[in-house]
């Protein structure tokens, strides 16, 4: 399934680029890619467990910026 | 600006004056300067040192934040104040500016794709109510007053007017419409009231169909970018690593440990490879709003830099250099004075038929029918005509259909389909039908000619009216009388024979020809407005039928390449320049602040270029 996210507060660019890789290694991931200037993430993933790789998204997005969040 | 750069410029501005009162203070003060310096410090860069701590608890060393703040504080520790707090007053100056320039690009990418409709008026029983765009259904009937922005596809049901299409195709001149068109949503209705019977729902509309294809094409990314990404993932660790070894080494050698120490927070300064992670992307991402603006949709940045450095460039005939349309193209009369009527006896004899050419030598005609008498119409399929016309008994049709009934039609014809006529038992002449070329088919050849591209046409056509198109179009090349599939493997072969390092773009109408447009280094489509097939199978898509669109869409995706080539080269030069003074101890903590954020401001910039470019 692949899916794009609207970002909330990504206010560095480096950040979304680490952001991109952390998730991009994520189990159950096939491709990610965050938009700085759209601020948006685009997610293809595991149909059965995408949500939970949503959420493990979040936790990387997280911890490059605190502030940062996936709009649902 | 939002109220959170308003806040960090009142932080900037207070930091800055009491930095100047710290400074004024007598040095004979010693240490008790410390305190006063800290003031500043801590107003200017308290959410640095905060992020800071936040981000080493997650395990991230290698942030900008954190060696923002190592630097700085080390700065502190040597007993240079003015440079610790300067340093961090004019590193969130920089990143004040960035995220200001950022966004603004932002807001003008997003004015640009301003096409999005906020309401539409539907008929629903009898009376006008205004509703989401979202919500109206098929086949119900909009409303469209002068000035405003059509919100769904439609047809035309009742009224006509003309239509601005400039935010579709960056075509300046109106378009007329009349009751039956089909009219694209996000044209700007200029003259009269329309009403419409809306085809599509608003999603597959094609105002959301431009925008959903500009807004994933930030997704697809130029390899331009995968390099920064890579550069980026090394560049930190690999300068934060030269600092330690810079400042150990240093100190063990000369014992001199304070010195080397401060030659190695300046590399924590420059350690930052945002210049680049920044304004990069930002070009791509330019160069295509700025290519949406002009007609021209870009699915990606990686097909600006194909398009940058395409040497080969494949044109489809039908529908791409010509128009696709029959129409008159010459009348050769045995006799000069048969001009007129050749062409009448010719419409009129056909005047029962609704065949293209039938048609084509009606439109040339311009005269009316209902003036004449047309009986005894006896047509033959594929050979011609043979009907009495006011009296006069005429035959139009081919050389065979005259041979036939004994007359000698004229041998050497040029190509194309053509008409002889024969009227009260002699031969009067011949008329020639053919496609039309494209106003600018001929000047975007010559153009892509003068810049040094190969250019080729591919046609289903016969071998006579392929040469003579590619000889009256100046094209170098020509292959004829290919079936779809030959279209493909004579693309294989283009796509061998073509320099080293370059790319080749084929450009169709995308009827029939998907496989090649998928198959070339850029499939570029032309004709974008209400065709699915096209947009779903073309990397670019032209917006309007006219070629020199595509010389645009290269302009923009040279002018890209230009930039995020300048970026690089200067954004790498100066780091690496003030990397070698620092550590020969030349360049100062505020030259480094320059070279970080100062280049990250100018590169930033300079990428914000893309965004203003000139037709």
């Amino acid at each position: 399934m692949k899916k794009v996210f609207k970002l909330e507060e990504l206010d560095c660019a480096n950040c979304a680029r680490k952001m991109e890789e952390a998730i991009g290694k994520l189990p159950g991931v096939h491709s990610a890619s965050i938009s700085f200037m759209t601020q948006k993430l685009t997610l293809e993933a595991e149909d059965e467990r995408f949500e939970e790789i949503v959420g493990q998204a979040q936790k990387c997005i997280s911890r490059v910026e605190r502030h940062c969040r996936i709009v649902k | 600006m939002t109220r959170r750069h308003k806040q960090t410029l009142a932080r900037i501005l207070v930091a800055g004056v009491l930095l100047v009162a710290a400074v004024l203070t007598p040095e004979s003060w010693g240490l008790w300067r410390l305190p006063i310096f800290l003031i500043p410090y801590f107003v200017v860069g308290w959410d640095v040192l905060w992020e800071a701590i936040c981000n080493i608890a997650h395990g991230e060393i290698f942030d900008e934040n954190f060696l923002m703040c190592v630097a700085t504080l080390g700065a502190l520790v040597l007993g240079e104040y003015t440079e610790a707090v300067g340093v961090m007053l004019f590193y969130q100056v920089g990143e004040l500016f960035q995220s200001l320039a950022v966004s603004k690009s932002r807001r003008s990418i997003a004015q640009l794709m301003d096409i999005r409709p906020d309401s539409a008026h539907v008929l629903r029983g009898g009376e006008e109510v205004t509703v989401d765009p979202d919500e109206v259904q098929v086949g119900e009937t909009l409303v469209v007053r002068p000035g405003e922005r059509i919100a769904l596809d439609g047809v035309v049901v009742e009224g006509s007017s003309s239509l601005d299409t400039a935010a579709l195709t960056g075509e300046s001149m109106p378009r007329d419409v009349e009751e039956g068109q089909e009219v694209s949503s996000g044209c700007v209705n200029l003259t009269g009231l329309l009403h419409l019977e809306v085809t599509r729902p608003f999603g597959q509309s094609t105002v959301a169909r431009i925008l959903e294809l500009v807004e994933n094409a930030a997704a697809k990314k130029a390899k331009a970018e995968h390099f920064i990404t890579r550069f980026a993932r090394w560049y930190t660790p690999a300068v934060v690593l030269g600092a330690a070894a810079l400042a150990i080494v240093g100190g063990l050698v000369t014992g001199h440990w304070g010195e080397w120490v401060r030659r190695a927070l300046i590399f924590l300064v420059i350690s930052c490879p945002c210049a680049l992670v920044i304004s990069i992307p930002m070009a791509f991402f330019g160069g295509i709003g700025g290519a949406s603006r002009q007609g021209v949709l870009v699915k990606g940045g990686n097909y600006l830099e194909l398009l940058a450095k395409t040497r080969t460039v494949v044109f489809d005939k039908t529908g791409t250099l010509t128009q696709g349309k029959f129409a008159l193209s010459g009348l050769y009369p045995v006799r000069e004075e048969d001009e007129e009527p050749l062409l009448r006896w010719a419409a009129l004899a056909e005047s029962h038929s609704n065949h293209p050419i039938a048609q084509s030598l009606r439109r040339a005609w311009q005269g009316d029918v209902k003036d004449h008498t047309v009986t005894d119409v006896e047509e033959i399929p594929g050979r011609g005509v043979c009907a009495t016309v006011d009296g006069v008994e005429v035959l139009a049709g081919n050389a065979v259909f005259l041979s036939q009934h004994g007359f000698t039609p004229a041998q050497d014809v040029p190509a194309g389909t053509v008409v002889h006529v024969a009227a009260q038992g002699r031969y009067l002449g011949f008329a020639l039908i053919a496609d039309q070329v494209k106003d600018h088919a001929a000047k975007t050849i010559a153009q892509l000619k003068a810049q040094g591209v190969r250019t080729v046409m591919l046609t289903g056509d016969s071998r006579e009216v392929g040469e003579q198109m590619a000889q009256r179009l100046g094209l170098d090349q020509v292959h004829a009388q290919l079936l779809p599939q030959d279209k493909v493997d004579q693309l294989e072969q283009l796509l061998d024979q073509k320099p080293e390092g370059t790319a080749l773009a084929y450009v169709g109408d995308g009827v029939n020809d998907a496989p090649v447009l998928s198959r070339a280094d850029v499939g570029v489509a032309m004709g974008g407005m209400g065709s699915d097939a096209a947009i779903e199978a073309a990397d670019v898509v032209l917006m309007d039928d006219d070629p020199a669109k595509l010389l645009t869409a290269m302009s923009i995706a040279r002018k890209c390449r230009a930039i995020v080539i300048q970026n690089i080269v200067f954004a790498l030069g100066v780091k690496g320049l003030f990397l070698a003074m620092g550590a020969f101890g030349v360049a100062t903590m505020w030259e480094a602040v320059f070279a970080d954020v100062g280049v990250a401001v100018i590169a930033i910039l300079n990428a914000s270029r893309m965004l203003y470019h000139k037709k």
